[in-house]
């Protein structure tokens, strides 16, 4: 039998392990999963993990892709994990995604088609905004009436969804668009176009926002008294009410950065690789999100390490399924393994694994 | 045949060791049938395990067990009960949101139909003067009542040895004495009794042998009849102990803290509500707050902290209102606290020594400018704590459940005591802790007192507070007593403060 | 609202009740354990893919079924491994099943779009059905139907009447104390966890093989979630989970009849509105704290190491 004792002090050693290891671990059954569905799974690894950087007929187009699909994962991931590690659960990253992008292109919107450089930091800020109103929902309510805000932030996903139906169907659809749905393509208008910054890289406006995202939350949860009270409240909750910190500005805290970022996260997207509002403008960065914020167990860096590793996958996924026929789900199913695998490793932090002898019993009297 | 016939219960060399401690080696002792039978030692000196190894909840490393001269060896608690043992838990092995009559049947082998079995539960209640209704939630009840729920849950299955596991902790004195008459009942009968305890006074008066266990070792037997608290403390403490000294008479200073008719709802379901509580304290003094666990003392140490603000009007220091304020605005005033409960409450069990010195000190020894903390300043202090509290630790940077009980008492206390409050309220505060660090313990509250601050020591620990206070006030169902002067007062005087044999007259009465 | 009639619209809540109900039923259970899964979406759209692959193969509902539950238990297993003997955090597990159900049951499901499961027939209850509006409301349906009121009836009577019911109960609100009383915590909540699998796998496939009937990716869109949001509501009692599964029904049918009605009122509002509604009514559950504690498992969430 497999026994676990508790270690007097959380294994330095094994914090950083843990995600190594879930990662090979993931190749492993991932690789199990591509055999059965009929692929080499050597293959299908190298496909997903190496050719993307490394091979010379897709690194080109595949290495500024990297940032591009990471940049909306660190930024979603950093404030979700802010909240995680307080215990606040926000899981709706995904509609105040959507929710930011509505209202930060609603804001631009308005303005069409002026050519004022002021219009996509309003935008920015509009972005941000209706994120973080969308996550005070389920914050407030938390706050009022002690509602499960795991339950309310993610069924407001489905809301956030219908309203963005709705409004590439009717408010924000195209004029010009001979009547299908979606809005103006932001892209295509100068003004406030989300462009990569640095050519052949894929650095755009939302993967400097990510790394600022970044060293920010560094900074708060190493340094800041805001950060301490973050980590305090989620190691013991009561000690935090005794220290004074007060669990409902906390709540509303994190609720609202994660909120923010989300929408953020969804404005450069619009306004970048995206686009345009249209019906299926989600792509599920917010969930994917959460895998990024536990497998870089909830530390800024690893964050960064994480959201790559996990915007590889993207790339390396799609490219499987371009070269290999590798169902689009498989890469899904790949990334709910990750998380497995890293829930499932990450006891060794905590606890020490010891094989207990199965004969404990009497020694001679 | 009596001389040959074998005792109720023999250990013979039982060894259980954990990573890093030996919790039992080499433990060896018997008892009689229809004896009781005390097993003292201080916290950490391994009664509690060895108890679990008997009630089939730990099994030994090596060594043998024989239960009427049977090998005895249970792999569950199930076992231990079908074979005639039970056993009365320190921390109550029950359920809040159940009833007595579903808690008692949960610890039963067979049990009978709820009907015949809340029958039962009147009868036998009555019969030993500890009178139940086995119709009402457990979280209603009293800490004293709760413990005889979980006696007479024992009772029930006729036991042949009854386990009881610090009981008078959580009773005042005179339920202490219904309880010793209920025991001395069931020891008539032949039932063995195993009463687990550190208090001296109860076992010399109860009971027949006693085993003395220190650091997981038997260090002695003896008869404690015959033998002085002073000896056996000595046996078990392996020294001889120091007693905090007082400063002699200084008079009391000015009024620092005022509570005037405050009052507190409960915010939970089963908590306990504070009603017009009224009390003075002076600087210099120390205040001892009496009372049996559940009658509202974490209450009372929240209102004081801050955790639980109440309206203005009710909560005074050095005459300006605090009512309204947090934790912070009242440690920035001098006023701290700390509570009862280490891990979790007063100390983040996985965040290090040096992150826990911050939990209630970054106001008052400036460890954050413009709201960067500094972890430098706080680390020294950190430090500070460690080395002026004597804390046994290797480094600052260990987490804080690697401390024990003791040494993390001693870095709670010292994390405040540092800091030079003027108001210091703690919640017992040498509860498990071992008595050369409860020595210490108390000599700093003392000296604190004697620098001018003012000390509330709330405790449920009797001889604590008559050796610190000095004046003393009861807790009971949320309403404190007039305070009194702690000398000259009588343990039944103090009984009846703390409100007596809790609705048990009746019972006793009916004897 | 001429057009919709009463008696449509009650037998068809009943079958738009049916799959939260399965699940919540479920969830009860294990939440009454003391465990949280709130990986009850995955496990229903794995139960949907799992139960439509069967069906299709082997061309038997009941079959489809049954392997709709064992896939959901297998599913939940790997939830109670991590959570139970692992020790894992259960709300990042729960959420990690979601994830992975959901991209599993595409990955199984991709031979299986477009095509028609084999039919799930109505159980024949005689003149019974022929009674006037309680014929067509009551006794028209399918099995599963039925299923799910006896699963409630069966669930109430185990948790108030039965010792085992006393124990889950027990493990649930202090698993602490019954360690103490020697049961075994870990291997009891495993159970309640397969059980609950099974459950919300079973009601995953009523939505691909009854209510749609037909396999698409997601398409228990947010079922599971309002399954968890009903069992607050029940305050973890099953027939007022029952209660909340046909309330949450008569929204879903009421508002699709009045998209088909052509109503003037915007299309998406309409469709969100299930989930607007299933807000309000945590708020109104959860704004009371003393009822809302009352019920609560006290252990809920919380991770158990046997310490001894």
């Amino acid at each position: 039998m497999i026994r676990l004792e508790k270690r007097p002090t959380p294994s330095k050693m094994w914090t950083y392990l843990t995600p190594i290891v879930a990662v090979l671990l993931t190749m492993i059954a991932g690789g199990l999963m591509f055999a059965a569905l009929g692929k080499n799974p050597v293959e299908a690894i190298r496909t997903i993990f190496y050719d993307p950087l490394f091979n010379e007929q897709f690194a080109a187009y595949s290495r500024p892709q990297l940032l591009v699909k990471a940049a909306p994962l660190i930024l979603i991931a950093i404030g979700l994990s802010l909240g995680f590690r307080a215990g606040v659960w926000n899981i709706g990253a995904e509609g105040q995604y959507i929710i930011g992008a509505v209202v930060g292109g609603g804001v631009g919107l308005a303005f069409y088609p002026s050519g004022s450089p002021l219009i996509f930091p309003l935008m920015i800020v509009a972005g941000g905004i209706g994120g973080w109103a969308w996550a005070m929902i389920p914050g407030l309510l938390r706050v009022w009436f002690n509602t499960s805000e795991i339950l309310v932030s993610l069924l407001l996903v489905y809301v956030a969804e219908q309203i963005l139906a709705s409004m590439s169907l009717g408010l924000m659809r195209n004029p010009e668009g001979g009547g299908f749905p979606g809005s103006r393509n932001f892209q295509q208008w100068d003004a406030v176009a989300n462009v990569e910054l640095i050519p052949g890289t894929g650095m755009h406006w939302g993967v400097v926002a990510a790394f600022l995202a970044v060293i920010g939350a560094y900074v708060l949860l190493a340094k800041h008294v805001l950060g301490y009270q973050i980590r305090l409240t989620g190691a013991a909750p009561r000690a935090a009410r005794f220290a004074g910190v007060s669990p409902s500005r906390l709540i509303l805290t994190c609720m609202g950065i994660s909120g923010a970022l989300a929408g953020l996260a969804g404005l450069f997207e619009l306004t970048g690789p995206a686009g345009q509002i249209s019906i299926d403008f989600n792509s599920g960065y917010g969930f994917t999100a959460i895998i990024v914020a536990f497998l870089g167990r909830l530390h800024p860096v690893g964050i960064l390490l994480a959201g790559l590793l996990m915007a590889l996958t993207y790339i390396g996924g799609e490219l499987a399924q371009f070269m290999l026929s590798v169902p689009a789900a498989a890469i899904q199913a790949f990334q709910g393994m990750l998380l497995f695998f890293l829930l499932a490793v990450d006891v060794l932090t905590n606890y020490r694994i010891r094989l207990a002898r199965t004969d404990t019993k009497t020694g001679a009297a | 045949m009596t001389s040959a016939s074998p005792p109720l219960l023999s250990i013979e060399h039982l060894t259980k060791a954990y990573p890093g401690v030996v919790a039992n080696s080499n433990v060896s002792f018997a008892i009689q049938p229809g004896e009781v039978h005390a097993l003292l030692g201080e916290n950490g000196a391994g009664k509690s395990t060895l108890v679990k190894m008997i009630y089939g909840l730990v099994k030994p490393d090596s060594g043998a067990m024989h239960l009427m001269g049977e090998p005895y060896a249970p792999h569950e608690p199930s076992e231990a009960r079908r074979r005639g043992v039970a056993m009365v838990f320190q921390h109550f092995s029950l359920f809040e949101a159940l009833d007595v009559a579903e808690n008692i049947t949960l610890g039963m082998e067979d049990p009978p139909k709820r009907r015949d079995l809340a029958e039962r539960i009147r009868t036998v209640s009555h019969e030993y003067g500890l009178p139940l209704d086995p119709s009402r939630l457990i979280g209603e009840l009293s800490a004293g009542e709760r413990q005889r729920v979980e006696i007479i849950r024992c009772l029930l299955q006729n036991p042949k040895l009854l386990i009881m596991d610090e009981p008078t902790s959580v009773l005042t004195p005179q339920e202490v004495d219904i309880l010793f008459t209920t025991l001395r009942t069931l020891s008539s009968e032949g039932t063995a009794i195993l009463y687990i305890s550190h208090k001296l006074e109860e076992i010399r008066a109860l009971c027949d042998a006693a085993t003395v266990l220190r650091l997981g070792k038997v260090v002695g037997e003896c008869t404690p009849r015959e033998s002085t608290a002073r000896e056996m403390a000595e046996l078990m403490v392996g020294g001889s102990l120091h007693t905090p000294e007082r400063a002699p008479g200084a008079e009391p200073g000015d009024v620092l803290v005022e509570m005037k008719n405050l009052s507190l709802p409960s915010p939970t379901q089963f908590g306990t509500s504070l009603k017009d509580v009224s009390l003075q304290v002076r600087s210099g003094e120390v205040m001892g707050i009496g009372g049996v666990a559940g009658n509202g003392q974490d209450e009372l140490l929240s209102v004081i902290s801050g955790e639980a603000p109440v309206a203005p009007g009710h909560l005074f220091v050095d005459g300006e209102d605090i009512g309204p304020l947090g934790p912070e605005a009242r440690r920035r005033l001098g006023v701290l606290t700390a509570p009862e409960e280490r891990l979790g409450h007063a100390a983040a069990p996985d965040m290090s020594l040096v992150e826990n010195a911050a939990l209630t000190a970054i106001t008052r020894e400036k460890l954050a400018k413009n709201g960067f903390l500094d972890w430098g300043a706080t680390r020294s202090f950190a430090e500070r704590i460690i080395q002026s509290f004597d804390v046994r630790t290797p480094n600052a940077d260990v987490a804080a459940r690697a401390l024990s009980g003791g040494n993390l008492q001693k870095f709670v206390i010292g994390r405040e005591v540092l800091q030079k409050p003027r108001v210091l309220v703690v919640n017992q505060p040498t509860w498990g802790v071992d008595a050369a660090a409860a020595a210490s313990i108390r000599q700093a509250l003392l000296d604190l007192a004697q620098g001018g601050s003012a000390v509330i020591v709330i405790s449920q620990d009797l001889d604590e507070i008559m050796e610190v206070a000095d004046r003393f006030a009861a807790l009971n169902g949320g309403k404190l007593s007039a305070p009194r002067l702690t000398q000259g007062l009588t343990i039944d005087e103090i009984g009846l403060m703390l409100g007596g044999a809790h609705d048990m007259e009746k019972a006793h009465a009916a004897e | 609202m001429a057009g919709i009639s009463l008696e449509l619209l009650l037998a068809a809540l009943m079958v738009a009740a049916t799959p939260i109900l399965l699940a919540a039923i479920g969830e009860t259970v294990v939440e009454k354990s003391g465990v949280l899964n709130l990986g009850v979406e995955g496990m229903m759209i794995t139960g949907a893919i799992c139960g439509f692959a069967v069906a299709v193969e082997t061309g038997s509902p009941t079959l489809g079924f049954l392997g709709a539950a064992l896939g959901g238990a297998v599913l939940s297993l790997i939830f109670a491994f991590l959570t139970q003997v692992l020790l894992s955090n259960q709300v990042a597990t729960g959420l990690a099943l979601t994830l992975f159900g959901l991209g599993f049951s595409a990955l199984i499901g991709q031979s299986y779009a477009g095509v028609k499961p084999p039919p799930t027939g109505d159980i024949d209850f005689g003149p019974l059905s022929d009674i006037p509006f309680i014929g067509p409301v009551v006794f028209s349906h399918d099995i599963m139907v039925y299923v799910g009121i006896l699963a409630t009836a069966a669930v109430w009577a185990f948790l108030r009447y039965t010792r085992a019911g006393l124990i889950l109960k027990a493990v649930g609100e202090s698993h602490d104390a019954a360690h103490a009383l020697g049961y075994k915590v870990v291997r009891i909540r495993i159970l309640a966890i397969a059980f609950g699998g099974a459950m919300a796998g079973l009601g995953g496939a009523y939505i691909s093989l009854v209510r749609v009937p037909q396999w698409t990716e997601g398409m228990t869109a947010g079922a599971g979630w309002i399954a968890l949001a009903l069992v607050v509501f029940g305050a973890w009692k099953p027939w007022r989970v029952l209660i909340g599964a046909w309330l949450f029904g008569g929204i879903t049918v009421l508002q699709l009849n009045l998209q088909a009605a052509g109503i003037a009122v915007p299309v998406e509002l309409l469709s969100m509105s299930p989930y607007l509604v299933t807000i309000l009514v945590l708020v109104i559950m959860s704004a009371d704290k003393r009822r809302a504690a009352l019920n609560a498992p006290a252990s809920l969430g919380r991770v158990f190491h046997a310490t001894s």
